[in-house]
């Protein structure tokens, strides 16, 4: 399955708006004007690029604490994703959760978990949900390489392939479990390669180029929409930033940091859409300035917010108050 | 058949009583389904047969045996009840719940408040608990004090089979997720059980006893050892009110200390071990409200602080039995 020009302009917009939210995000880090944990995506663009444009709203994602270009590629209001990630009234979860919790039910973003790999177990819920329902709708659930060697995810795996749940298992192997190189922690060369204790497909693609990205995840989208069950998919990526804002990225040697940047992903994509005749400079700069307006909108709207009451504080803790 | 000869109630052990409470509320809301290992009748309807009968019934879609994967169970669970799904998840001894304690604790309790009660998670967690049966240290914990700490999680522990059956519709029926502790040396005890529909609320704690010179406040089993210690201290003139909490969050804390605050002595007794056990929320929170009018410091009476022992003998040490209760009864008037 080949994207067609439709598709390949959206992942171009999605990752473009996810580029684009996180220059603005250290920008305004850097500056001093926010103040916030933050786990930069930049870098991973491309994997939640292709699922923007072969989900729909009514399929779920999970995903994890560095998850904001997962958020952005399901959908999430940006106007509500900034205002949740700046701690206010009228973010997603009304400042209540924050960047590494961020839930959106109205496009499909479920859950966005802390705990690496805890986010497995619970799309299989979604996934079992969607079978007893009897709808087509799929999961999809994003975590890094360092997550395929908790307990959570064996457990998930096997269950999910146990109940062929409509689960896609998308392992964004950036090449690090926060700063511990994959092979300093990792039994294997290929996370995917953990598929075949499950007997379930295990695939590992490049996570950086869109058209084997795409074509990789509406092969699983698709086995997973018809019943056939789980699929393990590996974009092979890298994260430009370190784990967290303000790592000193010792452990990543600069010389492979620069290489990965020198090859960034979202301007290459921009290179190979109009070297291959898909779309004219002006069409790209048109995306671009829509991205970047959305995103004006959005910090304004998001630096504007009122913060939450001190009142509000014993609120949503359960469905009704305790005494 | 007239209904005035139908009996109001039918005489069940705990565990018939948590079948039925199960299989009614199945067959009122197709969205409650149950997973957990074993529980199919293919694998014996539960290790306790709990849910036996009910994958015949309600089919092998909504009731689900799993692998044994903790993790997987009740994060399945999670998903499928923020997907809508009512789960009833069974943890096939409390002491295994340590296993799932990232789902129960960090997901579960955490999710409607994380997100702005933009979704919750209405899920039940039914563990069989509690020593007695020589099942050693890791079959036998009473660990509720471990979830009542976490804000978010309801906790419910039923003392006999009428309340099982009814508490546990309200678990069902809950929005929020509820931890529901069947002690297992209860499971077997018959007792009247409402025919139909039987809702036991949350939050509502029950007088099993009244008396005038001490309140004993417990929940599960130990209630029925608190209302035996009763008659023997009525023997020698000393009545003690005892309470029945039925669930420790939502805490029916004014009927705590109503009571409290007329016989201004109260003893608390519960299985757990003593050191932080729920007594010690209890013993604070009667103190705190009622510290002028108190004639003497609340008692704790919980188990030994020792994981639980295999050997009979060690066992009964370990356990508050009746004659530890009458002992601490005494203790708490006489001062």
């Amino acid at each position: 399955m080949t994207p067609d020009r439709v598709a390949l302009l959206g992942m171009f917009e999605t990752a473009t708006k996810i580029k684009q939210c996180d220059e603005r995000f250290r920008l305004l880090l850097a500056s001093g004007q926010i103040v916030c944990t933050y786990y930069s995506p930049r870098g991973q663009e491309i994997i939640p690029s292709a699922f923007s444009v072969l989900l729909r709203p009514d399929d779920y994602m999970v995903t994890t604490y560095r998850g904001l270009h997962d958020h952005i590629g399901k959908g999430v209001d940006l106007r509500g994703l900034w205002a949740e990630f700046l701690g206010k009234r009228s973010g997603t979860c009304k400042g209540k959760g924050g960047p590494m919790h961020v839930t959106d039910p109205t496009s499909g973003l479920m859950v966005t978990t802390g705990i690496v790999g805890s986010g497995l177990p619970i799309a299989n819920g979604f996934g079992l949900a969607a079978k007893l329902a009897g709808t087509d709708q799929v999961t999809v659930v994003n975590f890094g390489d360092g997550a395929s060697n908790i307990g959570a995810f064996h457990e998930a795996l096997n269950l999910a392939a146990v109940w062929k749940l409509p689960v896609i298992f998308m392992c964004q192997n950036n090449r690090y479990a926060e700063h511990t190189k994959l092979a300093d922690g990792t039994s294997v060369e290929r996370i995917a390669m953990r598929a075949a204790a499950y007997g379930i497909p295990g695939v590992t693609v490049d996570g950086n180029d869109p058209i084997a990205m795409y074509e990789a995840a509406a092969t699983a989208v698709r086995r997973a929409r018809s019943g056939e069950g789980p699929t393990l998919l590996e974009g092979i990526t890298y994260r430009f930033f370190g784990h967290i804002m303000g790592d000193d990225m010792k452990y990543q040697p600069a010389e492979e940091r620069q290489a990965a940047m020198d090859a960034d992903p979202v301007p290459a994509f921009r290179v190979w859409l109009l070297a291959e005749g898909v779309a004219e400079e002006v069409d790209l700069a048109e995306i671009e300035q829509r991205c970047d307006a959305a995103i004006d909108d959005a910090v304004a709207y998001a630096l504007a917010a009122e913060l939450p009451s001190p009142d509000e504080l014993e609120d949503d803790v359960y469905a009704e108050n305790l005494a | 058949m007239s209904t005035a000869t139908e009996p109001q109630t039918v005489m069940l052990p705990m565990v018939a009583a948590i079948n039925r409470a199960i299989d009614e509320a199945m067959t009122k809301d197709p969205r409650v389904i149950v997973l957990g290992e074993d529980v199919a009748d293919s694998e014996g309807g539960g290790v306790y047969k709990a849910t036996m009968g009910l994958s015949t019934t309600h089919g092998t879609d909504r009731v689900r045996s799993t692998p044994i994967s903790e993790q997987a169970i009740v994060g399945a669970a999670i998903g499928a009840a923020i997907a809508g799904f009512r789960p009833i998840a069974e943890i096939m001894m409390f002491d295994f719940i340590a296993v799932a304690m990232d789902q129960v604790c960090n997901h579960a309790a955490k999710l409607r408040y994380m997100s702005g009660s933009q979704t919750a998670v209405p899920i039940t967690i039914r563990c069989s608990a509690g020593a007695g049966m020589q099942f050693g240290a890791q079959h036998s914990d009473m660990l509720e004090a471990w979830l009542c700490h976490v804000p978010g999680l309801k906790v419910v522990i039923p003392s006999n089979p009428a309340d099982a059956k009814g508490l546990l519709t309200s678990c069902i029926f809950d929005e929020d997720p509820c931890v529901f502790v069947e002690q297992t040396m209860s499971y077997f005890l018959p007792g009247p059980v409402p025919v139909g529909e039987h809702v036991v609320p949350l939050g509502q704690a029950a007088v099993r006893r009244e008396g005038t010179d001490l309140t004993i406040v417990s929940y599960g089993r130990q209630v029925n050892d608190c209302l035996r210690a009763s008659d023997a201290l009525a023997q020698d003139g000393i009545e003690a009110e005892v309470l029945d909490l039925r669930s420790l969050v939502p805490l029916d804390l004014d009927r705590v200390l109503t009571s409290v605050a007329k016989t201004r002595r109260a003893l608390v007794v519960h299985e757990a071990v003593t050191r932080c056990g729920f007594g010690a929320e209890l013993s604070a929170q009667i103190t705190e409200h009622l510290f002028d009018s108190l004639a003497g410091p609340v008692a704790r009476l919980g188990a030994k602080n020792v994981p639980v022992p295999y050997s009979m003998p060690l066992e009964r040490a370990y356990l508050p039995g009746r004659a530890e209760i009458v002992d601490a009864a005494r203790r708490v008037v006489e001062r």
